[in-house]
């Protein structure tokens, strides 16, 4: 048996059976990582005596759980895959692994990411690019790169990533895995290293859609330490999965963007003819073709508002990282972490930040209010989180707005704050690349993208764990 | 019309943000503020005059916590200083930044 190819939904069922021990779970796991992670580069640091702490009598049943290392961990260091926090141990544990492992989840390591989770690729990071597992030439993405990479490679059983727009579904986009970024809001911050406030939120990167259901709920609710975090109760997000989509209805939207690719549309539109096959009703939302106050829906102008917005929070988030209490001195940032602060600074500076904060804010509202139009009228939106598949190494070299621009599609969503799931949806027998469908809900509807991905899953052949190890 | 950095805009920016450049860094940073900026001004043909801005997208009211020390979540003094670089007699040492003179 290849027990680290185990979803996490399997290796509860076979722990919690006896049929197999949290032991050799763990050692396949950790064996797979010693033959994997030096081409790789997935992981930052590791447990190795991880198999001692998993209770099989727990929820999560002590099945090993990869942890972005921007989540403040007690016992291993937290680099943000900066030099600046290189050797750092915190004192205190971030609220979504202290809730894990409060559920039996245990963390196996911490995995690598763009420095302080500015990018879209890994290759910011200060610890080297992580490569993708299904094709060691092509990126990852970013910034949870190291997440996805340790799902895809079946490095982990499942994994935690964060995004602020695209970071988590870019990458499992790119690695064929699945990829949940919950409501702003959902999920408490509360030790995860702040990047863009406004907007970061962690979420749950799986092998299928029933795991990142089972994920999301130890995650979820509220926090007193995140005073962002909703006080909606978190439901049992595994038993509406199967309630299917009949009598939702379904908008296609950015099919007419003009990077989008016609094989990416088609991947797109037979989802949209999946689901209407399925009781959806489905149609396809174009873009505003003028710039209508009130009305900007295109996804171009997301590109300006978030770059401005999620600067302006870097700077101001950055600011504390002096060399005084933690970490080394600021001479140690990498170029991108230099560039987003240098340029968060002026677009806060007195005498332009009512031309670039103030105006960025009023525009994102515009955004909201187009996501709140078109949720009163529909119940899910689908498009893709990546019009196309993984890049190259190094295409991320000389481009300063390379992240913003790969997450393009995912950026108006994150500004809005809706939940939206990446899931696998065509892959390419040639390159062995994967494309992704993207599924946007409104505000707090979690359950709905997830019945909606857990259906697509079910039905078509692209999820590579679900028609194969689940048979184990 | 577009904000064109340069040099001396980026040594000021750096200074704010304290970071540390040099001459050659602020001209490459110059030009690439500049490309950005491109992108960024396409923001001023929206117009936005009655909308109001807000800070995130989620309803929320103001949020408060009852005014008392959680003492389960206080450092001691060996955690607050273990991940300091610079420690003396259990305090951190901070470069002087005030002036004095000798009186």
């Amino acid at each position: 048996m290849t027990l680290h190819r185990l979803t996490l939904t399997k290796a509860i069922e076979l722990i919690k059976s006896k049929e197999v021990s949290v032991q050799e779970v763990h050692g396949e796991v950790h064996a797979f990582i010693r033959e994997k992670n030096p081409t790789l580069n997935v992981y930052l640091s590791i447990d190795e005596h991880s198999s001692e702490k998993g209770n099989p009598e727990t929820d999560l049943a002590g099945v090993p759980i990869a942890i972005k290392d921007n989540f403040l961990t007690v016992g291993l260091p937290t680099t943000a895959s900066s030099r600046v926090l290189e050797g750092f141990y915190s004192p205190y544990e971030s609220t979504v692994t202290k809730r894990i492992k409060d559920a039996g989840g245990v963390v196996i390591g911490k995995t690598n990411l763009d420095a302080w989770a500015h990018g879209s690729s890994t290759e910011t990071s200060d610890f080297g690019t992580t490569r993708n597992p299904d094709n060691p030439d092509y990126s990852p993405g970013g910034s949870s790169g190291g997440s996805a990479a340790a799902v895809s490679a079946d490095m982990c059983i499942a994994a935690i990533g964060s995004e602020t727009a695209g970071s988590i579904r870019i990458p499992a986009c790119w690695c064929g895995c699945v990829g949940l970024k919950p409501t702003y809001g959902r999920v408490s911050r509360a030790g995860v290293i702040a990047m863009g406030s406004s907007l970061d939120c962690p979420g749950p990167m799986t092998k299928t859609v029933e795991d990142a259901a089972i994920l999301l709920r130890y995650m979820a609710g509220k926090d007193l330490y995140d005073a962002t975090s909703s006080n909606r109760k978190a439901p049992d997000y595994r038993s509406s999965l199967q309630k299917g989509v009949k009598g939702m209805r379904i908008g296609i939207i950015y099919m007419d963007h003009l990077h989008m690719p016609q094989e990416v549309k088609e991947v797109v539109i037979n989802a949209g003819k999946l689901f209407a096959s399925h009781g959806a009703i489905v149609d396809e939302i174009k873009l505003s073709q003028t710039l209508e106050k009130d009305k900007v829906l295109s996804p171009d102008y997301a590109v300006a508002v978030y770059t401005i917005v999620q600067r302006s929070e870097v700077a101001s988030n950055l600011a504390r990282y002096d060399g005084i209490r933690y970490g080394r001195d600021r001479s140690h940032f990498g170029n991108e972490a230099k560039r987003r602060i240098m340029l968060g600074t002026f677009t806060l500076s007195k005498g332009y930040a009512d031309k670039y904060y103030i105006k960025a804010q009023q525009v994102r509202m515009l955004y909201k209010k187009n996501f709140d139009q078109l949720f009163s009228s529909y119940d899910l939106l689908i498009s893709t989180p990546s019009p196309g598949y993984a890049l190259k190494v190094g295409a991320s070299e000389g481009n300063p707005m390379f992240g913003e621009v790969v997450d393009m599609l995912n950026e108006p969503s994150s500004l809005a704050g809706n939940p939206a799931i990446s899931i696998p949806c065509y892959r390419d027998s040639k390159t062995n690349l994967s494309l992704g469908l993207a599924i946007i809900g409104d505000h707090f509807e979690e359950e709905k993208v997830l019945q909606a991905a857990y259906l697509y899953e079910r039905e078509t052949p692209w999820n590579r764990w679900i028609h194969k190890v689940d048979k184990i | 019309m577009t904000y064109t950095f340069s040099s001396q805009d980026v040594h000021m920016v750096a200074k704010l943000a304290n970071i540390p450049i040099d001459e050659t860094q602020a001209v490459s940073l110059a030009e690439g503020f500049t490309k950005t900026m491109i992108v960024l001004d396409q923001l001023q043909r929206i117009d936005t005059k009655d909308i109001h801005e807000d800070y995130h997208a989620v309803d929320l009211e103001n949020v408060t916590r009852e005014d008392i020390v959680d003492e389960s979540r206080m450092f001691t003094q060996e955690q607050a200083l273990s991940n300091a670089l610079r420690t003396h007699n259990g305090y951190i040492v901070v470069d002087q930044v005030i002036d004095y003179q000798d009186e």
